[in-house]
């Protein structure tokens, strides 16, 4: 058994290096499959991401309340609101606590406001949903509410976000259950030329008293290898553009729309497990598909 | 060694073989003659279980290898040595590999390997030629790399569909002659061949085959009723 596998295993390697052509045409476009693949799964993932952190932001209800509602009355306001099953957290948030939030918000520019004469916020109650489908039932109860001045509920703006990234990342997904078809066909039928090429080869081995499993183990490490080695260039240039992506998106001009993308060393270790995963399948899979016919001598 | 029990073969309809009865012993030396698609490769091809017969058994070593399933076949080709017309050599192999790979397919250990298969180059008059490709040998040491490699395992059985077909006339009797050697040495050979004065010169038991069914089975001489 392990004689077998060795034997395979170098068999495969040097069938590589004999047919140098046919192995770098399998490796770019295999490479280039998985490459493909990864930026949208970068997109998907980071959309995820976004939508993600949207739904956490705007999840919360800005009560605004009328200046002539004590803290102490609009404690009582929020005691009975926070009764209602949709209301996950109700907070009083000061005019002057308001302020100091407004400013961190700004960031470097937030010295901005310090000319301000008089804190032009009112005191408000910061209600935060359990989920985003009660929202409008508490808007409408906090607008009806006595002392209660306006209401800030984005709902109609969340929802048509949540609509347009809910669609980019089933288009991304299509896309790569799409892409992870046309790489096995592609490295099948890059297989297959080495097969077909090898026909005779292999009608011999059989003729010799090859078992199946012997004429297949060096053609399916060399599939596997391919795979593995086309993960590797793949996840070494995807790290490298992510990088830039990433370096792109910490511009300073971004960072004020709250646009950051998830972590890239975290992004990485699953990349490599997909890539590494997808890759051997591919080959593997492509490999054995294209291998079927040609074992029936 | 083998024996065919009334073996029938159709190719889509048409008949190859037809209610063919023949009974080959250990270490005999049979040529397979006839014209031109008599059925000699069908024949050739039923023993290695390359197709199957329609009707009839057939025994090889007292075992019914119709009966074998797709998994035993790997095992009854190890002991079949094939020589054929085209060489049929792995020609991105060395020569050292081609008949190293007989014995790999068998996992044989690597010093083994390289202490037997110089041995059958030197049997075969080609110790030099281990390291080169076969395409830039002869076709008579080819055929040599061939034989040597159908031998390698010591089978019990060597089969050769017109081994010298594609050899001049001396090269040819330089192979036959080896060919008669590794029968000496107890090995049952079967030979199909169209070149008659080979098989007039050889003196061996001559089988003919013509439109399918076995018209003639004696000792000597070729052509008397091709
Ligand atoms: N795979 C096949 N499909 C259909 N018919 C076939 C096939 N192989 C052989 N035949 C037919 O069967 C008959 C016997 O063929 P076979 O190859 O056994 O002849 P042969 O005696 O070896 O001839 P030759 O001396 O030319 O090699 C021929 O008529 C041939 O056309
Ligand atoms: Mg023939």
């Amino acid at each position: 058994m392990l004689k077998s596998l060795s034997y395979s295993f170098k068999e495969g390697v040097k069938q590589l290096f004999r047919s140098k052509v046919m192995t770098l045409v399998s490796l770019i476009s295999i490479s280039a499959m998985l490459l493909i693949l990864g930026l949208f799964f970068f997109l998907s993932v980071n959309v995820n991401y976004m939508s993600g952190k949207i739904q956490d932001e705007f999840n919360t209800i800005e009560v605004f309340l009328e200046d002539e509602v004590s803290e102490a009355n609009a404690q009582t306001i929020a005691k009975s609101l926070a009764n209602m099953p949709e209301i996950a957290n109700i907070e009083y948030i000061s005019k002057e606590q308001g302020l100091e939030e407004f400013k961190q918000s700004w960031g470097d520019n937030g010295y901005l406001l310090n000319g301000l004469l008089e804190n032009p916020l009112p005191n408000s109650l910061r209600i935060t949903l359990q989920d985003l489908s009660g929202g409008d039932l508490v808007a409408e109860v906090c607008r009806t509410t006595p002392g209660v001045e306006t209401v800030r509920y984005y709902q109609t703006e969340v929802n048509k976000i949540l609509t347009v990234t809910g669609a980019i990342q089933k288009g991304a997904l299509i896309i790569i259950a799409f892409l992870i078809v046309v790489s096995v066909v592609v490295v099948s039928n890059t297989v297959k030329l080495t097969v077909m090429a090898r026909e005779e080869e292999i009608k011999i081995m059989k003729y010799v008293g090859a078992t199946n499993w012997f004429v297949r183990g060096p053609l399916l490490t060399e599939g596997v290898l391919m795979g593995g080695i086309s993960a590797l260039i793949a996840f070494a240039i995807s790290n490298l553009i992510y990088g830039r992506i990433c370096g792109a998106f910490s511009d300073q001009a971004l960072m004020l729309f709250n646009m950051q993308l998830v972590e890239p060393a975290f992004l990485m270790s699953s990349l490599i497990w997909i890539f590494m995963s997808l890759g051997i399948s591919i080959g593997a899979f492509g490999s054995l598909i294209s291998m079927r016919r040609f074992l029936k001598v | 060694m083998i024996r065919f029990e009334h073996v029938t073969k159709d190719y889509d309809g048409k008949r190859a073989l037809d209610d063919v009865t023949v009974d080959i012993a250990d270490g005999e030396f049979v040529f397979i003659v006839g014209p031109s698609g008599a059925g000699k490769s069908t024949f050739i091809k039923l023993i290695t279980k390359e197709i199957e017969p329609d009707e009839g058994k057939i025994f090889i070593d007292e075992k019914d290898i119709t009966k074998f399933s797709q998994r035993q076949i790997p095992g009854l080709r190890r002991n079949i040595g094939m020589v054929f017309q085209d060489f049929r050599l792995l020609p991105n192999k060395t020569v050292f590999e081609n008949v190293a790979f007989a014995m790999e397919v068998v996992h044989y250990t690597r010093r083994t390997i390289e202490r037997q298969v110089p041995q059958a180059l030197v049997l075969m008059g080609i110790p030099d030629k281990a390291d080169m490709f076969p395409d830039s040998l002869a076709g008579g040491e080819q055929q040599r790399v061939a034989i040597a490699r159908a031998i390698i395992n010591n089978p019990k059985l060597l089969i050769a569909d017109e081994p010298t077909g594609n050899l001049d006339p001396s090269t040819a009797l330089e192979i036959m002659r080896l060919i008669d050697q590794i029968n000496k040495r107890g090995t049952t050979v079967v030979m199909v061949t169209h070149a008659k004065d080979i098989v007039d010169r050889m003196d061996k038991r001559v089988i003919t085959i013509q439109d399918g069914k076995v018209v003639g089975d004696q000792k000597g001489g070729y052509g008397r009723h091709a």
